[in-house]
């Protein structure tokens, strides 16, 4: 054998290890989804590391891509005279795809890293062996409450993004196309049904739950000291980036058969 | 039977090919404190780390306080573990919560008492360790032995049958190390620890405080006993081991 395809064998055994015990991890987390009263303050901090510090960040980023996006379709439109489509073209692009896959990019790349690195942290420190030692079902304490807090807001941070990035394009049509801001929300509105909505939703609890599992995981698994962390860290902003765009894929695929 | 708190048959235990158990036996009788001394890396932490089920041996049998840990998932082994407490080398504080959080943690988690009824118990533990008014403190804060002296009132809040000391005296000064060695001794004497087993390569310190010294050689108990008889040990890599002209 070559060393080239002993080469490609480790790494293919690295990867399956990999994602072999990301899904050992998101199976202890099915088993430990129940949640005592006493954890419950710790979703709602997480509404707040995960939700409310990402707003600007997710909205920005909408906003822009609202604008980009209504400029590139106003233009090419135009050809066809058919300027009169850049809302709902707009709307669609960002509802069903870009809402959902650019928050989940760039809040879950954020989130993700952040919990990396405190887990990754308390690893090191020997604080989750602590908490283990002392009886406390670690999965339970450090990774569900984060996963539920990304289940409820990671759709709430995908409608907004959504409506901002609308707004987005709106500005673009209204005052770079001259289009008029009732005729740009009526077609919303008329070609935008409520389907696509919640295909962008759905999606956005899919990758609230990966990108947090990539996080916890991560940071459980690290090895190495305070490098190893480091080297943690930016793995995990590169795996959530690449496993959102590939779980997109699939997502959409299921999403058009359903 | 029912004496033994913890019991090792045959254990071995190795980390990528480097074998660090090699078939352990030993056996700690309760209301004894037995001392585990060796080199380092020798394996000793490792043997705590085993008893508190944080790791799983390769091979061979463990029991603890009558239950035997081996097969236990993580989730049967907690109620197991409420019943132990484990000082760690470091300490292992939770570093974003004071003094007071991190005593008081345990009992929050497993014990259902009013918040006046915590408060008591985490004063009671943190003045056995002979600390006070440090409530709000950060762990960040603390010196080496105060974090030390924080993590063995955190370790014995729920009264454990139990307790594991990881190197209490490891990197502190002679001053720090000796408050430290009274203060095992002293919760040994005032029945707070009943059972307890210790991992040190302080000489001194395990002296004073063990019934009962095991001195690991290549992954097994080379000699058990009681101090002065591990002290005047005839054998030949004991006295060696002793005497810091053992080969690491």
């Amino acid at each position: 054998m070559s060393a080239a395809a002993r080469g490609l064998g480790v790494r293919g055994r690295r990867i399956a290890a990999y994602y072999g015990g990301l899904g050992l991890l998101a199976w202890d987390v099915g088993r430990n989804a129940w949640l005592p009263r006493r954890y419950i303050p710790l979703v709602v901090s997480g509404f707040d590391a995960i939700g409310v510090r990402s707003l600007v960040v997710a909205n920005t980023a909408a906003m822009f891509t609202g604008m980009v996006f209504a400029l590139q379709a106003s233009v090419y439109l135009s050809r066809f005279g058919a300027d009169l489509y850049v809302g709902p073209l707009v709307a669609l692009s960002i509802v069903r795809e870009l809402g959902p896959v650019l928050t989940a990019i760039l809040v879950g790349g954020k989130v993700a890293s952040g919990i990396t690195a405190e887990l990754g942290s308390m690893k090191v420190t020997e604080q989750i062996d602590a908490l283990r030692a002392i009886g406390v079902n670690y999965v339970k304490r450090l990774i569900v409450p984060r996963i539920w807090a990304a289940l409820l807001v990671f759709p709430l941070l995908t409608a907004v993004a959504d409506f901002v990035g609308l707004v987005g394009g709106m500005l673009i049509a209204v005052y770079e196309r001259q289009i008029d801001v009732y005729l740009y929300w009526n077609t919303i509105f008329y070609w935008v049904v409520i389907r696509d909505l919640m295909t962008g939703i759905g999606k956005s609890l899919f990758f609230g739950v990966l990108v947090t599992l990539i996080g916890s995981y991560n940071g459980l698994d690290m090895t190495g000291g305070t490098e190893g962390l480091g080297r943690a860290t930016t793995a995990t902003v590169v795996q959530v980036s690449v496993s959102v765009i590939i779980a997109d894929f699939f997502l959409t695929k299921l999403f058009l058969l359903l | 039977m029912a004496d033994v708190a913890i019991r090792f048959e045959q254990v071995w235990k190795a980390f990528d090919r480097n074998a660090v158990l090699r078939g352990l036996d030993v056996e700690v009788p309760r209301g004894t404190t037995v001392t585990v001394m060796g080199g380092s890396g020798s394996g000793k932490t490792v043997i705590l780390r085993l008893t508190a089920g944080l790791i799983k041996p390769d091979r061979g049998r463990i029991e603890v306080l009558g239950v035997e840990t081996p097969p236990l998932r993580e989730e049967a082994m907690l109620p197991l573990r409420r019943r132990m407490g484990f000082v760690f080398q470091g300490a292992a504080l939770f570093d974003s919560l004071t003094v007071y959080e991190n005593v008081a943690y345990p009992l929050r988690e497993h014990a259902r008492l009013s918040e006046a009824a915590v408060a008591e118990r985490v004063h009671q533990k943190l003045a056995l360790v002979g600390l006070r008014d440090i409530d709000g403190t950060l762990p960040a804060e603390l010196s080496g032995g105060m974090k030390k002296r924080v993590g063995i009132a955190r370790a014995i809040v729920l009264e454990p049958e139990l307790v594991l000391y990881d190197e209490p005296t490891a990197g502190l000064d002679p001053t720090n190390a000796r408050l430290i060695t009274e203060l095992v001794e002293g919760l040994k004497a005032q029945g707070v620890t009943e059972t307890a087993m210790i991992v040190t390569h302080d000489l001194e310190f395990a002296r004073t405080v063990s019934d009962l010294i095991a001195i690991l050689i290549d992954g097994c108990i080379a000699q058990i006993g009681p101090p002065e008889a591990i002290f005047e040990s005839r054998q030949r890599e004991v006295q060696a081991f002793l005497a810091g002209e053992l080969e690491p």
